[in-house]
């Protein structure tokens, strides 16, 4: 299957940046001060609170925070697809310089497919269980793109083909039950590329597989945003996930970003205790072997949130002005950003970290 | 430091390997196994059968009559006897079967359709699409269905039109109710979702993503309310609020033996024997549709 792909170039090195970012200077997607609040029976749940992160075109970002940190509500709100309880209060969601958050839902509609596309995270629940795979993949194409049903049919097979479907001719008349985990999800992507989309969202798209087609389904990910330079923004709380796919990263805790950079300097030299919390809980980095250590105490309640910091009560570098003082992301040298009030002290105890190992 | 993997290439050794999976061939629905099904489609097709053959199964005019051979027994030439004007009563039985089942047929499409429609609308939109619809329910439900039904046609007057429109005011509450319920859980599912993810517009979404999702209860709900429609019809021709008088119909055939009762009792008992039998089989089919297509039934 690989061979319809026609000649690749020799492989880009492991710092991706380098080879990504063909297209314009400025972001493909630049979300600022997101601010989304969710109106439930015990308060308003603050549940995404001024974040701000941008994507490069071709460029793959990764969002990454424990549940409930307010990752799949930022997609959703960059989407418009939020649960009517919920709201964007403030803050501009720019796609190619246009504000999506004033957008009408029926403008919503010209913008979701053509340029903006979802991957969900449980493929079986979001493909329609009564319609043909074929006919879902061709949808967006004869809505978005005046396709006939015939050429979006064509238009189906061929992204079949491109996912790695084999024999796309029979599957285009089966129906989402028939297929394997791994497959839907494939069906997942074709779908999300058969617009010809800038951005794809992705929530989360391989958590719900198991570890060798997850892996499988990244490489297919990878490989097809990097040669039609597509950008991505990938929600996950699978750090070695990120690590695999990911150009940048952004570090969600309690519905803000606490830390932002490239992803070998965030994952090796966090500079926010969150960060380093989820790096030494996670098992797949080199220098943490014997000893995976979880972040002690329970993610915050967003309808209270703690003052100050909101990390402070589960932090051990914790000071009194992290109870008292907002946190606001502040800028690094290099690219990077933090919260943190006290990160060279996070800094020199993941370095601990590492000499230990 | 290389810890952050890298992709492999396309074509590197191992790295895309697919997994082939044969599509299993679809379940076969074995409908022929429920005998509530079965039985329930051989009767219907026999009415339907004898119905719409009417002309071949009897050599009379149902309307031709003969005042000398009036009230006559079953015999070789008149098998179910003869009415007061001398009408053979097999063949008035035919059409009449025939004008009820085909008004009923029909008229069980249009409650079915307005009340989709509705119910998709209340339960897709919700907010005040929900209430003004709902309460617009509440209001219909409050009446006794064959009460409101009769009332409308005795308002419009009687014939074919005024009944079609008096079940499609009163009858499409039931399937608004039941599609407002379907369409409020399957809202929900990721892949409605996803379809709005994808641009998608709500009357798309309602139309070929839910609809065939929920459309199945009231197409099984449909099967029981032919009955009740059927019933209504042959009520109204009862009360000579039917087809009007010379066309044969179940119920003018019913009323019209009445007055007989006592001496021919098969005028009255007949056309209404034949009521109950198309009502068990349509019953029948309901049922036996309803344990094969709801989700979880073996």
């Amino acid at each position: 299957m690989t061979a319809a792909e026609g000649p690749v170039p020799a492989g880009p090195g492991p710092a991706g940046p380098a080879a990504a970012g063909p297209g314009p200077a400025g972001p493909v997607l630049d979300v600022r001060d997101l601010h989304v609040r969710i109106a439930s029976r015990m308060g308003t749940v603050r549940a995404v609170d001024g974040v701000s992160f941008d994507v490069a075109a071709g460029e793959a970002l990764g969002l990454v925070g424990e549940s409930g940190s307010g990752k799949s509500m930022t997609l959703r709100a960059v989407l418009g697809v939020l649960p009517a309880e919920a709201r964007v209060t403030a803050g501009e969601i720019l796609l190619d310089g246009v504000n999506l958050v004033t957008r009408t839902q029926s403008e919503l509609n010209r913008i979701r497919g053509p340029k903006l596309a979802m991957i969900f995270q449980e493929p079986m629940s979001a493909l329609n269980p009564v319609m043909r795979v074929g006919r879902q993949i061709a949808e967006g194409p004869q809505v978005h793109l005046g396709f006939s049903r015939a050429r979006a049919a064509e238009r189906a097979l061929e992204l079949m083909r491109r996912v790695g479907i084999p024999d796309p001719e029979r599957r285009f008349r089966a129906y989402p039950h028939e297929f394997s985990g791994g497959m839907r999800q494939r069906v997942m992507i074709a779908i999300a590329l058969s617009c010809d989309p800038e951005i794809i969202l992705c929530d989360e798209p391989t958590t719900a597989l198991d570890v060798t087609i997850q892996d499988q389904i990244l490489r297919l990910l990878a490989r097809l945003c990097r040669e039609s330079g597509v950008s991505l923004v990938f929600v996950t709380h699978d750090l070695p996930v990120v690590a695999q796919i990911c150009q940048r990263v952004a570090v969600m805790y309690g519905g803000q970003l606490v830390e932002r950079g490239a992803v070998g300097d965030v994952l090796l030299d966090p500079r926010h205790p969150y960060t380093r919390g989820l790096v030494r809980s996670a098992p797949d980095f080199d220098y943490v072997r014997d000893s995976l250590v979880p972040i002690p105490g329970a993610p915050p309640s967003l309808i209270t949130p703690p003052p100050g910091c909101r990390f402070h009560p589960r932090c051990e570098f914790a000071e009194e002005d992290c109870r008292v003082s907002e946190t606001p992301l502040r800028m690094l040298p290099g690219g990077r950003a933090t919260a943190c009030l006290h990160w060279e002290r996070c800094l020199e105890a993941a370095a601990a970290d590492r000499a230990q190992a | 430091m290389s810890v952050i993997p890298l992709i492999p290439e396309p074509g590197a050794p191992g790295a895309y390997e697919v997994t082939t999976v044969r599509a299993e061939p679809r379940r076969a629905r074995r409908w022929y196994t429920q005998p509530a099904l079965l039985s329930g489609i051989v009767i219907i097709a026999i009415i339907l059968v004898l119905a719409t053959g009417a002309p071949l199964f009897s050599s009379y005019n149902p309307n031709a009559q003969n005042l000398n051979a009036t009230l006559l027994g079953p015999s070789a030439h008149h098998l179910l006897g003869t009415d007061q004007l001398g009408r053979d009563t097999w063949t008035r039985l035919l059409y009449g079967l025939r004008e009820d089942l085909r008004i009923a047929f029909i008229a069980v499409l249009f409650p079915f359709a307005l009340g989709t429609v509705l119910g998709s609308l209340a339960g897709y939109f919700g907010s005040w699409a929900d209430t003004v619809i709902m309460r617009l329910v509440d209001v219909v439900v409050a009446f006794p269905f064959y009460v409101l039904v009769i009332a409308l046609v005795f308002v419009l007057g009687p014939g074919e039109r005024s009944i079609y429109i008096a079940i499609t005011l009163v009858g499409w509450v039931s399937y608004a109710r039941i599609i407002r319920g379907e369409i409020l859980v399957a809202k929900r599912q990721d892949y409605v979702l996803a379809a709005q993810s994808g641009g998608l517009g709500s009357v798309r979404i309602m139309g070929r993503h839910l609809m065939p999702n929920v459309i199945t209860q009231a197409i099984i709900y449909s099967m029981s309310d032919i009955v009740q429609d059927m019933l209504a019809i042959v009520t109204l021709g009862y009360f000579g609020l039917g087809v009007p008088p010379p066309t044969a119909d179940l119920g003018s055939m019913i009323n019209d033996g009445q007055n007989f009762l006592s001496t021919h009792w098969q005028l009255t008992t007949i056309p209404g024997l034949a009521v109950v039998v198309v009502g068990l089989g349509l019953s029948l089919i309901g049922d036996g549709l309803a344990d094969l297509l709801r989700p979880g039934q073996a």
